[in-house]
């Protein structure tokens, strides 16, 4: 294997190491998060190295991004800070070092093996692909040949903000915004949607589609809120339940059309899989986007009646 | 050794480094980021594997993007549950925050 | 000759980011850690975009890239001012209080 890219991947693994490290471990919890956002970004590399560009896009915005700002406010949200001192008892740590190697030795050993097995799934896509009805592969398994996948992680999705839902998240006092935070919003606000409805419409042939758009979109929702330039998403407001909704109804509705009327559940028509797939692509971005929002910023007022 | 072997390993030692990060850690927020490395890893070991021959496989790196959407989702809602579990912040009420 | 140039780029950006990174950890105070840091990366990007502009196939990669620089640019200067103006203020609540108590 080539040389650089050998000293590539040991540079990013010593990196990821130490921040993996420095946000289970470090003194405050803050400096832990901040790590750990930056083990999204350094992860978003990786997958970026690894030639997944979907996967790429989606870490940065969803791993790095959101994430970063539900650790953040949960943060801000409790009390303390430091980790209180773990119990420091020599004979526990060796056993527990022990142990831990075992472990390590155990599962290198059952992972390593599997690197070596046929790879039979590529082709089998690539020639399936044309009559997918999209011509990027990701974006065909996604929502064509594993679109039961798709359909329960928007269901899981909702799930999510249904059980946020029942449990009454506690008002915070938003403090004042500085009127930069308020102008570089309103710069970025219209760039996200741009940059969502490009991602979304080029997700058919090129790396893109439906959950990197409505991640970026909620991301966009999001700094529109902390920064007070959006009123309040009430659940009561029904548009927003409806957006939270239509992704799963819509995806739902075309797979019962398709058990009662067509060939199967969840199977398309031939010749109708093309639009079919950009209309649950719609769908699913802005129920994302919806959903992911609400998961992020829907305080008490917003998300009970 | 190739890429493929590397990240595997690495992706099996940062999921041992969370597993001890989550049964020795006692803060919950810290608990939750050692889930969450626990999880970052498993994807990194399916990532590797999803290109073992030189070809990329689409099926394998489509479960991680459904994979990455639904460990947000619990993230959201472990870290509700949280902060939902714990007393008001009253004694912090009386210092004050630039901006307020 | 063209490689040969944004080789020397990429490199001058990677050391300019050394050097952001080196002030970052040495500095003694926030304001002028965040100096160090927003100026000196902004300009190892700016390098970094030089280099791989060179190198792009097609002038609308160029550009594009070129455009993302200036976002980065923007973001990283704003979140700059949003964070030493934070820690002034913080920095103004400490001295009020000091004043205050004895």
């Amino acid at each position: 294997m080539p040389a650089p890219e050998l000293l590539l991947d040991l540079t990013l693994g010593a990196l990821l190491l130490i921040l993996a490290v420095a946000a289970l471990h470090g003194q405050r919890l803050y400096t832990g998060i901040i790590s750990f956002i930056a083990f999204g970004l350094l992860l978003a590399l990786v997958w970026a190295r690894f030639g997944a560009p979907d996967l790429a896009l989606a870490e940065a915005v969803i791993g790095a991004g959101l994430t970063g700002v539900l650790l953040l406010s949960a943060l801000g949200r409790s009390d303390s800070d430091s980790e209180p001192a773990p119990i420091r008892a020599p004979a526990r740590m060796l056993a527990a070092l022990l142990l831990g190697v075992l472990v390590l030795i155990l599962l290198l050993r059952a992972v390593l093996p599997l690197a070596q097995g046929p790879q039979p799934l590529p082709a089998l896509v690539a020639s399936q692909l044309e009559a997918s009805g999209v011509s990027h592969p990701v974006t065909a398994v996604l929502l064509n040949f594993r679109a039961w996948d798709t359909l329960l992680e928007l269901l899981v999705l909702l799930l999510a903000v249904l059980g946020v839902r029942q449990l009454r998240p506690s008002g915070q006092p938003q403090p004042g915004v500085w009127p930069l935070l308020q102008a570089w919003s309103r710069v970025l606000a219209p760039l996200s949607v741009l940059t969502a409805g490009y991602l979304l419409w080029r997700g058919s042939h090129a790396p893109g589609g439906a959950f990197q758009a409505g991640a970026l979109l909620a991301a966009g929702v999001v700094m529109l809120r902390l920064a007070g330039l959006l009123p309040e998403l009430r659940w009561a407001y029904w548009p927003l339940r409806a957006l939270v909704l239509i992704g799963l109804a819509l995806f739902l509705s075309i797979a019962a059309a398709g058990a009662w009327l067509g060939d199967g559940w969840l199977s398309y028509p031939p010749g109708w899989s093309g639009p079919l797939i950009l209309l649950i692509e719609v769908a699913a971005t802005l129920s994302i986007a919806a959903s992911l929002s609400l998961l992020v910023v829907g305080e008490r007022k917003e998300l009970e009646r | 050794m190739s890429g493929t072997t590397f990240y595997l390993c690495l992706g099996v030692v940062l999921w041992l480094l969370g597993l001890h990060g989550l049964l020795r850690l006692q803060q919950t927020l810290r608990r939750i980021m050692a889930i969450n490395v626990m999880g970052s890893s498993t994807f990194m070991v399916m990532v590797a594997l999803a290109s073992r021959d030189g070809h990329n496989d689409p099926v394998l790196q489509a479960l991680v993007v459904t994979g990455l959407v639904v460990a947000v989702s619990a993230t959201a809602f472990a870290l509700r549950l949280a902060v939902a579990h714990q007393p008001r912040r009253s004694s912090r009420q009386s210092t004050r925050e630039p901006g307020e | 000759m063209l490689a040969w140039l944004s080789g020397v780029a990429l490199v001058a950006g990677a050391f300019f980011f050394i050097a952001g990174t080196l002030g970052l950890l040495r500095f003694p105070d926030v304001y002028s850690r965040l100096h160090a840091v927003t100026k000196a990366d902004t300009l190892g990007l700016g390098l970094v975009v030089l280099g791989l502009c060179l190198r792009a196939p097609s002038w609308r990669a160029g550009l594009l890239m070129l455009l993302v620089w200036l976002l980065v640019m923007a973001s990283s200067t704003t979140a700059c001012q949003l964070l030493a103006r934070y820690q002034r203020e913080r920095d103004q609540l400490a001295e009020e209080d000091d004043n205050a108590s004895p």
